[in-house]
């Protein structure tokens, strides 16, 4: 899947329930990891390390309240980004994490019953900018929230800073 | 309005603002610690040559102070030469700060009415000087370091009113841990958080702070505790500029007002157990709990009330075979004190070992990192899988009483099975 793409199509990998803290995204002791790449190595690496393994490029991470929740790390959104993940639905997700996300051109998406109406294997196609989820395998849409025209914005753009280097540049 | 309305309305040139508006803010402070290395990439990436304001930027280190590998060494030598390439005017070094959330009031950074970011969660702290304070990441950062500005979503607010006495050994620690029982993870989530009321306005600015802090851990984007002249008298000597009273207007709209009776809904300490800040229990449904460590330090609990309370519990005691006591003093300038006033004698003579002023083991990368199979007291902010070493390790968040009584006991203790009579000052001015 290109960066900046607003429909998306994917598989999901993993159904996660609530608060899934950025420490089991990532673990604190990797925070001196500064190349944004190299995060994917330690994605989920304490709490669910064969999710990890079998992550492949597009797969969609879906989950319940708060995903995200404790630190501002950004390196948790960046691990979730470079290990291939397309993108991540939530019923909810914590404040910074999520700004976190589209900044790094990551798409996450709000859908309040998602974690109950897929199952891991299923096939999704997500539209961002309409707020559409459909189950391609089960055959029924999923109510999501559209994205905020600034969160398409960037996404579209690749994420913040390549939205900024252009600005900048023009 | 609000005090976040009020806040975000004059930073954002406005009369008025209402919850769920958009406003671009302008930032009066922007502050980062070890991870100003990634800042520094990213602002790299943008292209442009200098920051917007040098002496608008504040730099700690405290997360892996002194550096405990190669690696983190090569990024604190990249971070202090940016700061002196683009002349940033507050940078603390190792030796020269702590912990980023008491460096910033302590040197006089905070104000009230300010909009202050941080790349840390718990930047939320500042709130307890009437600033508007909240965590972003480092990318967003980068955004900040190139104009200046940032873009906000108008909070709803939740008004938290303490009234009541507190009972011997429950304090502002306590108290927090209570309302994240009772809110849950996600209690306040995307919202600020007005802690006010007769309990809250005796409160040192101390164990203000605690409040602010530990905000973060029910989602709370802002918190604030009340500007009055208990805080006022904190920031005279330290602020150079002018400061102003604010508060919520009287006809301000709340999402939703709490009221919380200090003396009786919380009978005796509370604990957060593994591995949610919001699994929380009072200390007596607890049972036996054997503790291996037990943390006093972080930027929620590591000031020097929250020392004072652990050395007089431990005066003349020693801290049990089974445990190892780590002190962290969250400055140095609290290290000082700490050591001018007797409370490190007293600790390190009980058995404690004094970690180096910053994050310590509460990331769990140094310091005193937990093997599989042990379980740790800690007056820290976080108990999540894996935080303080082993994924297979339990992390227990309680009050520095609680954590001092806990390493004489070799287990969860109340202070008062360990000292018959209560501390004198736990909390109030």
């Amino acid at each position: 899947m290109p960066d900046g793409s607003l429909k998306l199509r994917g598989r999901v990998r993993a159904v996660l329930g609530d608060n899934i803290d950025t420490d089991m995204i990532y673990p604190g002791r990797y925070l001196n990891i500064t190349d944004r790449e190299k995060t994917a190595e330690h994605l989920f690496e304490l709490a669910y390390p064969e999710l990890r393994a079998s992550l492949e490029a597009g797969d969609i991470i879906v989950a319940g309240r708060n995903f995200g929740c404790g630190s501002s790390r950004e390196q948790a959104a960046a691990a979730l980004k470079f290990a291939g993940v397309g993108a991540v639905i939530a019923g909810s997700f914590a404040r910074i994490f999520f700004r976190n996300a589209i900044n790094l051109g990551l798409p996450a998406v709000v859908a309040p019953q998602a974690s109950l109406a897929c199952v891991a294997g299923d096939e999704l196609e997500l539209d961002l900018v309409a707020g559409e989820i459909r189950n391609v395998t089960e055959g029924r849409v999923v109510e999501a929230a559209a994205l905020d025209p600034r969160a398409v914005e960037l996404i579209a753009a690749g994420g913040l800073i390549p939205y900024l280097k252009r600005k900048y540049a023009a | 309005m609000t005090l976040a309305e009020k806040i975000l309305a004059r930073a954002s040139g406005r009369e008025r603002v209402a919850p769920d508006q958009i406003v671009v803010a302008r930032v009066d402070l922007a502050l980062s610690h070890e991870n100003a290395d990634l800042v520094r990439k990213s602002f790299l990436e943008i292209g442009l040559a200098r920051v917007w304001d040098p002496s608008k930027i504040v730099i700690v280190f405290d997360h892996r102070i002194p550096a405990e590998s190669e690696k983190t060494a090569t990024t604190h030598k990249a971070v202090r030469e940016f700061v002196a390439a683009q002349g940033i005017e507050h940078f603390y070094d190792v030796g020269r700060g702590g912990i980023c959330h008491q460096v910033l009031p302590e040197n006089g950074h905070v104000r009230p009415g300010m909009v202050l970011v941080g790349t840390d969660s718990h930047t939320t702290t500042h709130g307890a000087f009437g600033a508007f304070a909240t965590g972003i990441g480092a990318t967003e950062m980068a955004g900040v370091w190139a104009e200046g500005a940032l873009w906000f979503k108008v909070p709803s607010t939740l008004r938290i009113e303490v009234e009541g006495e507190f009972r011997p050994w429950v304090s502002a620690k306590d108290l927090i841990l209570y309302i994240i029982g009772r809110l849950g993870a996600d209690g306040a989530d995307y919202r600020a958080v007005e802690f006010d009321g007769p309990a809250i306005r005796r409160m040192t600015v101390a164990s203000r702070m605690v409040l602010a802090n530990l905000a973060m851990e029910m989602g709370a984007k802002v918190a604030f505790t009340p500007v009055d002249e208990i805080l006022l008298d904190y920031l005279r000597p330290r602020v150079p500029e002018k400061l102003e009273m604010i508060a919520p207007d009287a006809d301000a709209c709340y999402e939703r007002v709490i009221r919380v009776d200090a003396g009786e809904d919380i009978l005796e300490p509370q604990i957060a157990c593994p591995h949610a800040v919001d699994h929380v229990q009072p200390l007596s449904a607890l049972g036996e709990v054997p503790v291996e460590q037990a943390v006093l330090g972080s930027c929620t609990n590591g000031r020097l009330e929250d020392l004072e309370v652990a050395a007089y519990i431990v005066t003349g005691r020693a801290v049990h075979p089974r445990t190892r006591l780590v002190v962290i003093p969250a400055s140095q300038q609290i290290y000082r004190e700490a050591m001018r006033l007797g409370y490190l004698e007293t600790l390190v003579a009980a058995g404690a070992i004094v970690d180096p002023p910053g994050c310590g083991p509460c990331v769990g990368v140094h310091q005193g990192i937990l093997a599989a199979g042990e379980t740790c007291v800690s007056s820290t902010n976080r108990n999540f899988l894996g935080r303080m070493g082993s994924k297979d390790s339990l992390v227990y968040l309680a009050s520095p009483a609680v954590v001092a009584a806990s390493a004489i006991a070799g287990k969860l203790a109340h202070p008062g099975s360990i000292v018959k009579e209560g501390f004198p000052c736990l909390t109030e001015v």
